[in-house]
């Protein structure tokens, strides 16, 4: 049965409509795989149990709805009820919520099954899954001639490592500032993030919470577009969610670029470039022209503030956000002997933080604390406004924008030691994620050490059809079918 | 602007993150790395600029004054670390 593995989402659900297989054989055939690929420590904890409850509920006729039956792995930032729930942190290990979070909860509605919680990097605070406090997730790629163990990417790197070796039909993922993009792009597969307020966060555990946006991971952009008219759509609980129609992306997907501008970022044309990135990102402006599309060029000023920008911003949320970690109400206690209350807080709180997780509570203290505050903190929110008038004013000439993903293909564990060397690698995604832009990664080739490399597309605010139409057209043209 | 070992202390005592003195010497040299890259914002003209507040420009939403949840004490404490008689129990408070 390891074949049906292998089967795209799309052709999983024409095959249980069809009923070639049954949901059960489905969801058995990720079990086996799942188990078979424990080496890749994609999973935090697997459900089988579950997953064969729910695909039998299917099979009986009980469930229904447009993702019927097919199994996927949820990213451990997403309450998912009954099932530990940790967001990669030691503060968290052992919390089982007690209710399901808003994307989930869409999911199941519509007849998903849920393989497991995938690993992640703490918090979803970095780009390489080395953070996880559940040990790091590693690539099932490898470079040519090499057999060195490769990070899949972050945050979102067991979502990306499992769907890439087919331990789940698709993934939920999660983007503050690259999180689903990046990742997609080190494994070769698709994933997209909607426009900020597309999905609900209610449920998905905070990290910073006017980036934080859910979204699929999958092998296909047709898969993409199916999970993600599932995972969105208006939710009271979140005061940020749009109320707005979700589109059915997967029926309104043509591929056509015809009469589409394609915008080319000057600024994105960085000094010292991989001429293996620049030449694919090329490559990907003439497969659009050969597809009908205008390219044109456009200008984004403020690109190279975008990062310095990010990295003031997220810290600052996250340590509001993570001070609800403090040893009372839900995660992990440690009470020094004879200490009292703020002794117990500050010592949880260093025994349940990761390093990097630290650093980032304290930049965002200090850049929010008395005397600093307008020097940072404000100062990066005018910056932000102008990198996101940046893009109005390039969607004026232009429908969406072709970048590449990543700067790099995926690199080696510990390559990346200084946390300033790590934060260069989100260049790409971080300034679509300050405008809260529509943004996804598609496979677009391989590197000269046969490592997968993506191209994103970012669009206009709610234009995710804008954005599947184009990773479609690049999907087709680029006909990526390497796998690991 | 750069923080030294003490700066370091009090950002960890306001973030309630105990540090010991071994920890102090490398947050310092790495809190000053990321403070010194994030200054060039400083050289950004952002006079007459608002600063950001919402990425998609909206109005709050309103909803009717009436309680929409509770009675879900168990919920609330099942995962607590310390909770007694219905209620979160920590080390004592007041002497």
């Amino acid at each position: 049965m390891s074949a049906l593995t292998d089967l795209s989402l799309a052709e999983m659900k024409a095959g249980l409509d069809a009923r070639q297989f049954s949901a059960v054989e489905l969801a058995q055939a990720h079990l086996d795989a799942m188990a078979a690929n424990r080496h890749l420590n994609a999973y935090i904890v697997e459900t089988p149990e579950l997953a064969l409850t729910q695909a039998k509920a299917v099979d009986d006729g009980a469930r229904g709805g447009p993702l019927a039956g097919i199994p996927l792995g949820i990213k451990d930032l997403f309450a998912v009820e009954g099932v530990q729930t940790t967001a990669g942190s030691n503060i968290l290990k052992g919390f089982v919520p007690r209710y399901e979070s808003s994307v989930t909860a869409n999911l199941l509605r519509d007849g998903a099954v849920f393989l497991g919680k995938l690993n992640m990097d703490e918090f979803a605070m970095g780009s390489s899954n080395e953070t996880s406090a559940f040990g790091r997730v590693i690539s099932p790629w490898k470079a040519k001639g090499s057999d060195a163990e490769l990070v899949p990417g972050g945050s979102s790197g067991g979502s990306a490592a499992a769907v890439s070796a087919r331990l789940c039909a698709g993934a939920t993922g999660t983007d503050t500032g690259g999180s689903i993009r990046q990742p997609a792009a080190f494994v070769g597969i698709a994933g997209i993030k909607p426009t900020y307020g597309r999905a609900s966060r209610w449920g998905t555990i905070a990290f910073a919470s006017s980036l934080d946006q859910a979204g699929p991971m999958a092998r296909t952009v047709t898969d993409c577009a199916l999970m993600l008219t599932s995972m969105c759509g208006f939710d009271a609980k979140d005061s940020t969610s749009l109320d707005i129609p979700v589109p059915d992306y997967a029926a309104g997907l043509t591929g056509s670029m015809k009469g589409k501008r394609v915008g080319i970022p000057a600024e994105y044309r960085l000094d010292g470039m991989d001429p293996e990135i620049a030449a694919l990102w090329d490559q990907g402006i003439a497969w659009l022209k050969a597809e009908g599309a205008e390219i044109v060029s456009v200008s984004l000023p403020h690109t190279k503030y975008a990062l310095p920008t990010y990295y003031i911003v997220a810290p600052a949320e996250a340590s509001s956000n993570l001070a609800r970690y403090d040893g009372v109400r839900y995660g992990n206690r440690v009470t020094p002997a004879g200490g009292n209350v703020h002794d117990m807080y500050a010592a949880t709180r260093a025994a349940g933080f990761g390093k990097e997780v630290k650093r980032r509570i304290m930049i965002g203290t200090y850049v929010l604390s008395a005397g600093f505050y307008d020097a940072y903190y404000t100062q990066a929110q005018k910056v932000r406004a102008l990198i996101a008038r940046d893009f109005e004013a390039a969607f004026e000439k232009c429908d969406v924008l072709l970048t590449p993903t990543a700067p790099s293909p995926a690199f080696a564990f510990g390559a990346k030691a200084d946390p300033l060397a790590m934060y260069l690698n989100d260049v790409f995604t971080v300034p679509a994620s300050l405008a809260g832009l529509p943004a996804m990664s598609v496979p677009a080739g391989l590197s000269a050490s046969g490592l997968p490399l993506g191209l994103q597309i970012i669009g206009r605010p709610l234009d995710e059809m804008g954005v599947l139409d184009a990773g479609l057209a690049i999907e087709r043209a680029a006909g990526f079918s390497a796998r690991p | 602007m750069s923080v030294d070992s003490q700066t370091v202390r009090k950002i960890a005592r306001l973030a309630r993150i105990a540090v010991t003195d071994d920890e102090v010497p490398g947050l310092v040299e790495q809190l000053n790395g990321i403070l010194g890259w994030v200054e060039q914002l400083g050289e950004v003209d952002t006079k007459g600029v608002e600063p950001m507040a919402s990425v998609m420009p909206g109005n709050m939403r309103w909803r009717e004054d009436v309680v929409t949840d509770g009675g879900i004490q168990d919920k609330v404490l099942a995962n607590a670390p310390d909770a007694a008689s219905g209620f979160f129990a920590v080390p004592k408070v007041i002497e």
